[in-house]
């Protein structure tokens, strides 16, 4: 058992060697004399630096270190998520806070020998919008990218070693949960929460205070708390950063909200897809139940508590709640009617709370900070930041969090850096499969939970996909549609069906095949699948049709009436065709077509033969006269 | 759905003592079949009739309840994978940057549809959906190792890589 005397210590011994990385640099080479080291080197252990090769960069400078006799100097710690993942495999060096960027193993070497032994920053493998035009070098906060981002639920990502329960316990780590159970009772606990304004980040919104006064409200000697980790919205990865970045603070979180609705027991439900982010989790629950911040008696008071991982098996249904819980009792995941809500009769039958991942990352810190600092961050209905997956045609893709309120234009333009190859900006896509669209026209919005439902949209889990010119937005419904064709779990008809015939819909305006009168069943069809479907899966499916026909009909009038598709990606209304007065007659396109659908004389223009052609595009990549064009 | 021939089931007395001590760790506990159908497509590869007889017996449910349960998670498999198992992902992030274009390529090389295996066993071929690496996006995945920024052009190379490997052995 741990006491809180304990944990003070643990906090004392390790904060200067954490504090160094959130310093600015003078301050932090001050400190970093107290710390052993002379340097640290972070690099990110995340998911997308790891995909990007930074286990090879972390094994090479550690073998280069200690070959200079360098590794008791420098230490080296495997962090989360930086957010830059467009960038990665990212380093980053303390005390003087350099961010290198695409780091290969043939980098490293010359990095330790004039950088961490000599001193002298290597430029030229900086991220370059950190050197400034006099040759400075600008801290990570100061470039656009981070500028205008606000670190709540993401704090420690990027800045602990997720695999080491002191660096978590030196900045503040299970403070709030010492604070809540040595000085406060449930009912305070959920009253800060209530009155901080925090509404659950999982997508629908809703108030996490009120969730659990109703858990705490129901009677029952067995409640759990559950954290959904079943992050299924492709091209959303914030939950997997925060937990492969900062498990401990998911932990904390469960534990608190366990103590404050009377629960023993907390279960979080994982994706077997993120496999660094379940070995971290895992860790970090083990680690706790050594350090007795898991198990009997915590801080030795009454409040016992302990969290069991299980893994999802694939099924996007199971991130709603109800599908969830029938998982983790071990049936397929399909959802059940409500009422009863889980407060009431949850899993296995008992009054359960669920919470997301992000919205856990929120609650140590409201209960260190008080409610009142986070309902000043925000707009008047949606509170505190929101962290988003942005993703798409975006220069910076990655991981970014920002004070609710923060315009459409500000993510796009500033912080991800605009569209690449000069491309113009179309809509963005929140909600995934479940959201719409945001329009170029709507950029200017600021964006809370409320702006985007105005809009026909939502929050959803954060998933930002930014789409330019020469995305078709039929085809995007579709996209979806398939999507959500594949993981209805069958269970109610206007679900189950209704997904697949609208996709048919589609399909047959991406064919050419359709009609007007098709819009029209579209909306109809919509409308009572909305209505009548058992749970959000089946609820929201049709929205980004909806979305997507309000703000771009003429698209899909374009496919319908004219039988075109303007941003050229549906193939059945593609036609690749020769120029004759450009064709030189070179026989290059008729030599690479792989369909033989290319016949001519040498010198004489070709033709393409449509029945044949397959659309591959291979032609007009080859031409070296412009003399193909896409209709 | 399963077009595949039967496999004959190839599991040897070693596989069945680590399933059986999968079963016995899992036996008491509330929800235990998920863990124990992971357990054993970990063992085995994938999850043959046999296999879920087993867990059936073990567990003391019904066989058509476990065949319901895997069944429902595209996780698990009742068909064997190839020994090099592909998949490219289709999340929206790597969708709208071309993964189809990627898809396509693979399917064409390998001969295969996604979803299937070539008959020699070697590969496998599955589209995901988002494995979070979208900074990379369109990725392609084959076994543990991560391919970003993909190309259909890039596919021959890289799927060629794997067959040689497997013809040197």
């Amino acid at each position: 058992m741990m006491t809180i005397e304990q944990l003070n210590k643990i906090k004392e011994e390790k904060r200067e060697l954490v504090m160094v990385r959130k310093l600015i640099k003078e301050q932090g080479e001050e400190m970093a004399k107290h710390t052993g080291y002379k340097k640290q080197v972070l690099i990110c252990g995340g998911t997308g630096c790891t995909s990007s090769g930074s286990h090879k960069v972390i094994e090479t400078l550690e073998d280069s270190l200690k070959k200079h006799g360098l590794e008791k100097d420098i230490l080296v710690v495997r962090t989360g998520c930086f957010g830059l993942c467009a960038l990665g495999p990212i380093m980053i060096v303390y005390p003087e806070g350099c961010f290198y960027s695409q780091m290969t193993p043939d980098h490293i070497e010359r990095i330790v020998e004039e950088h961490l032994k000599n001193g002298n920053v290597v430029k030229e493998y900086l991220y370059q919008e950190t050197v400034h035009s006099d040759g400075s070098i600008l801290s990570l906060n100061e470039t656009a990218f981070y500028k205008k981002q606000m670190r709540v639920a993401l704090r420690n990502c990027g800045v602990i070693d997720p695999e080491q329960i002191e660096e978590y316990i030196a900045v503040d780590g299970y403070q709030a949960l010492a604070k809540v159970l040595t000085t406060m009772t449930g009912d305070e606990v959920i009253d800060e929460i209530t009155r901080s304004g925090l509404r659950g980040r999982g997508g629908g919104g809703f108030p996490t205070g009120r969730k659990w006064a109703f858990a705490k409200a129901t009677e029952s000697d067995i409640k759990y708390v559950c954290c959904n980790a079943d992050e299924g919205d492709p091209g959303a990865f914030m939950d997997r950063s925060i937990l492969e970045g900062d498990p401990h603070c998911v932990i904390e979180a469960m534990a608190i909200a366990g103590y404050s609705i009377g629960a023993q027991k907390g279960y979080v439900y994982v994706r077997a897809e993120y496999p660094i982010a379940v070995k971290r989790l895992q860790i970090a629950v083990d680690q706790a139940r050594e350090y007795g911040l898991l198990g009997e008696h915590i801080f030795g008071t009454d409040f016992s508590f302990d969290i069991e991982i299980r893994l999802g098996a694939g099924a996007f249904v199971c991130g709603e709640e109800t599908a969830l819980m029938t998982s983790i009792e071990g049936h397929r995941g399909e959802p059940r009617p409500r009422p009863p809500f889980p407060a009431v009769k949850g899993l296995f039958g008992k009054p359960t709370i669920l919470n997301n991942v992000e919205t856990n990352a929120n609650i140590a810190q409201i209960i260190l900070k008080g409610a009142d600092w986070f309902s000043s961050i925000g707009t008047e209905k949606s509170k505190g930041t929101k962290v988003f997956a942005l993703g798409g045609k975006i220069t910076n893709v990655g991981l970014v969090e920002i004070p609710m309120g923060t315009t459409l234009r500000e993510i796009v333009e500033e912080i991800g850096g605009g569209i690449p190859n000069g491309k113009k900006f179309k809509a963005a896509q929140t909600g995934g499969p479940s959201g719409g669209c945001i329009p170029a026209s709507h950029i200017d919005t600021p964006i809370d939970y409320d702006s985007l439902i105005a809009l026909g949209s939502m929050m959803g889990s954060g998933g930002l996909i930014i789409l330019d010119e020469d995305t078709c937005m039929v085809d995007i419904s579709k996209f979806y549609l398939d999507f959500t064709v594949d993981e209805s779990c069958g269970k109610c008809t206007p679900c189950r069906i209704g997904t697949k015939r609208l996709n048919q819909l589609l399909e047959k305006i991406t064919e050419g095949k359709g009609e007007m009168e098709d819009l029209e069943k579209i909306e109809e069809l919509a409308k009572h699948m909305k209505s009548s479907s058992l749970c959000a899966l089946g609820q929201s499916a049709p929205n980004p049709v909806l979305s997507t026909l309000n703000y771009f009909k003429d698209e899909y009038i374009a496919h319908i009436k004219d039988k075109k598709c303007p941003a050229g990606v549906c193939k059945k209304l593609m036609k690749y065709e020769i120029k004759p007065d450009l064709c030189k007659g070179c026989t290059l396109c008729a030599r690479n077509c792989p369909a033989n659908a290319i016949t001519g004389k040498v010198r004489e223009p070709h033709v393409i033969d449509q029945d044949k052609c397959i659309k591959c595009g291979v032609c007009m990549q080859n031409c070296k006269f412009n003399a193909i064009e896409k209709n | 759905m399963e077009k595949k021939s039967v496999h004959a089931f190839t599991g040897t007395a070693e596989q069945e003592s680590q399933l059986k001590a999968v079963i016995k760790e899992h036996h008491d506990q509330p929800g235990g079949l998920m863990p124990v159908l992971q357990g054993a497509q970990e063992i085995y590869g994938y999850l043959p009739i046999e296999v879920q007889q087993m867990i059936a017996d073990g567990l003391n449910i019904s066989l058509s309840e476990v065949y319901g349960v895997a069944t429902f998670y595209s996780q698990f498999s009742l068909t064997p994978k190839g020994k090099n198992r592909i998949s490219v992902c289709l999340g929206t992030a790597c969708y709208v940057k071309g993964a189809d274009k990627v898809l396509e390529a693979v399917e064409k090389k390998l001969g295969i549809k996604s979803g299937e295996c070539t008959e020699d066993g070697m590969f496998s071929l599955d589209s995901t959906r988002c494995i979070g690496a979208c900074g990379l996006a369109p990725v392609m995945m084959i076994n543990d190792e991560v391919y970003g920024k993909m190309t259909p052009e890039q596919v021959d190379g890289i799927i060629d890589k794997y067959a040689k490997a497997g013809d040197d052995q």
